[in-house]
């Protein structure tokens, strides 16, 4: 891919503690994430979901412990570690002024991939947008945006693959095949992590869980099983809103 | 570092960026008609108080253009970013493969851009206006802008860039950048202010001086800076 | 490091500053000022101090930004403080000295004007941690290194701005004989600097020891 100069197999994230004065949102988060697995990352609003995204994603750095990629750190690393990385999250990263095509040509371009015309042509039909594909981002409805933004997300096949509430928006057909992506990503050897309030849709892909309660882990549940129930025992309410 | 940190590639990914910008600007023109609206606000403003018996008050043309630039500028400045900021697109771009500071310079020279357009309906206005005398010395005029204007953005860039995740963004921005650039400012009014007057260069050229070490200094720090400053 | 140097720094401060009005009486009063030039042993010795903060304050956060160290951002914090203070005093005492010398309050004099730029730079610090939100640290640590860098600009373009003009001159050359009570000034802001430096430093110290006992009792 690329001749990328950095691949890695493993992700390791070990006591990772974040705090904002004596706010704490994270502490000592140890979990490992490992190819060709998918892992859930769950908890309610306020349990450090989004600060250990961001810090896995290289955008926040942890105030003690590290992560690792393979053997080396974001910092270590640099641009040669983020070209390995997918990020989809909430808020998309799609310019709403650019077209599906003129969005996923600009990001190709900044990857630097060779055969970015094929590409963004291939990720347009995987997102049913093709029709659409010179069509402004403005324009679409939240389901057309969230598959773009996966596709855009995909597009240079990363290794570790963040995806922050991917269901949001998606009807019934559009969430299954999500699903069954994210299983080929899998047998790829994707390192996926997924945050999600869906666990009935969740229940079956998931390799590990891991449930985040007041910024530290709560528990790693591996394999997974009967997600529903445990999850409401440990976080202490059914509320999965 | 890695291959993917080359200079050519570096330049590349600034150029992709800056592109972007324009397109998107293009596209919808909002930042440059609000902006340049803004602007002639400001030069409206200040003729009432600088014009007495209908002939401006003597410097007063090229204080009025300098503020005006700098006002619009900071307008300019917080819209682009929000922009980025809407979609949380800024991240994107600090996620891609490329040295973080080639980000700065993309959204640099799309600030640049846009602030020369805006300048470019500004100056003849200005000129109009108050009887400033802007074809004496039209070399030494362009070059003060372009200096005097990267060296403002250069500052603004990094700022409006940093306050991105800042609460009160808005009215932070202002308050962090007019006091930093405040040799911008004296530089660019003062350089002007000679050509207007129609004496010779020799002091323009020293200003000008001032103003390209100014640029030089502050944009390699805010590229020494940027990953810093952006990453939480 | 904070306390041992404290409590030395404020009782020499302390006595320094007593002694300093008996110095600043011997010196010989100066002619055309009167009694006023007095003010100038106050003046520039806070001057002085308001550029050094500025420096501290600037490499501090230099330290902090590239080696993310928690203990250079509680100096940085301190400084800047500090730079306001100073600034404070050289402001109010600037235009004391410009009223009886010029009969205004206010005179674009290059010194004092720099002195204003800078001052406001450090002010706009403050506000940016008080209403940044959190994460301010780091951004007033860019600040902070963009304020030091502009310290020689604002000054140059400041006096080249002020030389296009009819130049007056404000500090007369120090006559030899005022050079002693100067120095003991000098010597005894300098202390008072460290002394508060110190203090700021260890309130800085303090509230983080309480906020990592909050986290460990959250453990």
């Amino acid at each position: 891919m690329n001749g990328s100069p950095l691949d890695f197999d493993r992700v390791t994230i070990a006591e990772v503690s974040r705090h904002f004065g004596r706010r704490r949102a994270l502490a000592k988060v140890s979990v490992t994430l490992e190819a060709g697995q998918i892992t859930g990352l769950l908890g309610p609003n306020g349990a450090g979901k989004s600060t250990l995204l961001s810090i896995l994603a290289t955008l926040a750095m942890p105030s003690t412990g590290e992560v690792r990629y393979g053997t080396v750190t974001a910092r270590e690393g640099g641009p040669a570690v983020r070209e390995r990385l997918g990020v989809l999250a909430h808020e998309l990263h799609l310019y709403p002024e650019l077209t599906a095509r003129e969005n996923l040509l600009f990001f190709g371009r900044l990857y630097d991939l060779a055969d970015v015309e094929s590409r963004t042509g291939e990720a347009l039909a995987r997102a049913g947008l093709t029709e659409r594909a010179n069509d402004f981002v403005s324009g679409f409805s939240r389901g057309m945006r969230q598959r773009l933004a996966l596709e855009r997300a995909l597009l240079h096949r990363p290794r570790l693959l963040l995806l922050d509430e991917p269901f949001t928006g998606l009807d019934d057909a559009s969430a299954r095949s999500l699903v069954e992506r994210l299983a080929g990503l899998r047998g790829e050897g994707a390192i996926v992590l997924v945050t999600t309030h869906d666990l009935d849709l969740v229940d079956g892909l998931l390799d590990q869980a891991i449930i985040l309660k007041d910024g530290r882990v709560a528990d790693v549940q591996r394999p997974v099983h009967d997600l529903r129930d445990h999850y409401r025992r440990l976080v202490g309410r059914g509320g999965l809103a | 570092m890695s291959d993917s940190g080359s200079l050519g590639r570096f330049f590349h990914v600034a150029w992709l960026i800056m592109r972007k910008d324009v397109t998107v600007e293009m596209r919808s023109r909002e930042i440059l008609y609000t902006t340049a609206f803004f602007a002639l606000s400001c030069v409206l403003v200040f003729a009432f108080s600088f014009v007495r018996e209908g002939r401006a008050i003597e410097d007063a043309a090229s204080g009025i253009l300098w503020i005006a630039i700098a006002f619009s500028g900071t307008l300019a400045l917080g819209r682009t970013f929000e922009r980025e900021r809407t979609n949380e697109t800024l991240h994107a771009l600090l996620m891609a493969p490329a040295d973080r500071p080639a980000v700065y310079l993309g959204k640099l020279l799309g600030v640049v851009a846009l602030m020369a357009v805006v300048e470019a309906v500004l100056v003849p206005l200005v000129g109009l206006l108050f009887q400033a005398p802007i074809g004496t010395h039209p070399m030494y005029l362009a070059m003060l802008l372009a200096t005097g204007t990267i060296g403002f953005a250069a500052v603004g860039t990094l700022f409006a860039a940093m306050l991105i995740r800042a609460r009160s963004r808005d009215v932070l921005l202002p308050v962090l950048l007019y006091p930093i650039t405040i040799p911008v400012i004296i530089a660019g009014v003062r350089g002007t202010a000679t050509l207007f007057s129609g004496g010779d260069a020799t002091m323009a050229r020293a200003w000008l001086g001032m103003l390209v070490f100014f640029d030089v200094v502050f944009i390699t720090l805010a590229l020494w800076t940027f990953e810093a400053v952006m990453t939480e | 490091m904070s306390r041992r140097l404290f409590v030395p720094a404020v009782l020499a401060a302390m006595v320094m500053f007593a002694l300093a009005p008996v110095f600043i009486a011997w010196a010989p009063r100066e002619t055309t000022m009167g009694v006023v030039q007095k003010i100038f042993y106050y003046h520039v010795p806070s001057a002085m101090m308001l550029f050094l903060s500025a420096f501290v304050c600037g490499i501090a956060s230099a330290v902090f930004l590239f080696g993310r160290r928690a203990a250079a951002d509680r100096v940085a914090v301190a400084a800047a403080e500090l730079v306001v203070v100073f600034g404070v005093i050289v402001l109010v005492t600037g235009p004391l000295w410009a009223r009886k010398a010029w009969g205004v309050w206010w005179q674009w004099e290059a010194r004092l004007t720099s002195t204003l730029v800078l001052w406001m730079i450090f002010l706009a610090y403050l506000l940016l941690r008080r209403y940044g939100g959190p994460g301010s640290d780091r951004l007033s640590a860019g600040l902070a290194l963009f304020g030091m860098a502009n310290v020689p600009f604002v000054y140059l373009s400041v006096n080249w701005w002020r030389t296009l003009h009819p130049k007056t001159s404000v500090v007369p050359t120090l006559d030899p004989a005022m050079r002693g009570a100067f120095w003991w000034s000098v010597v005894a802001f300098l202390l008072l600097y460290v002394a508060l430096l110190a203090a700021r430093l260890r309130v800085e110290q303090q509230r983080s020891r309480l906020e990592a006992a909050y986290l460990a009792l959250d453990e």
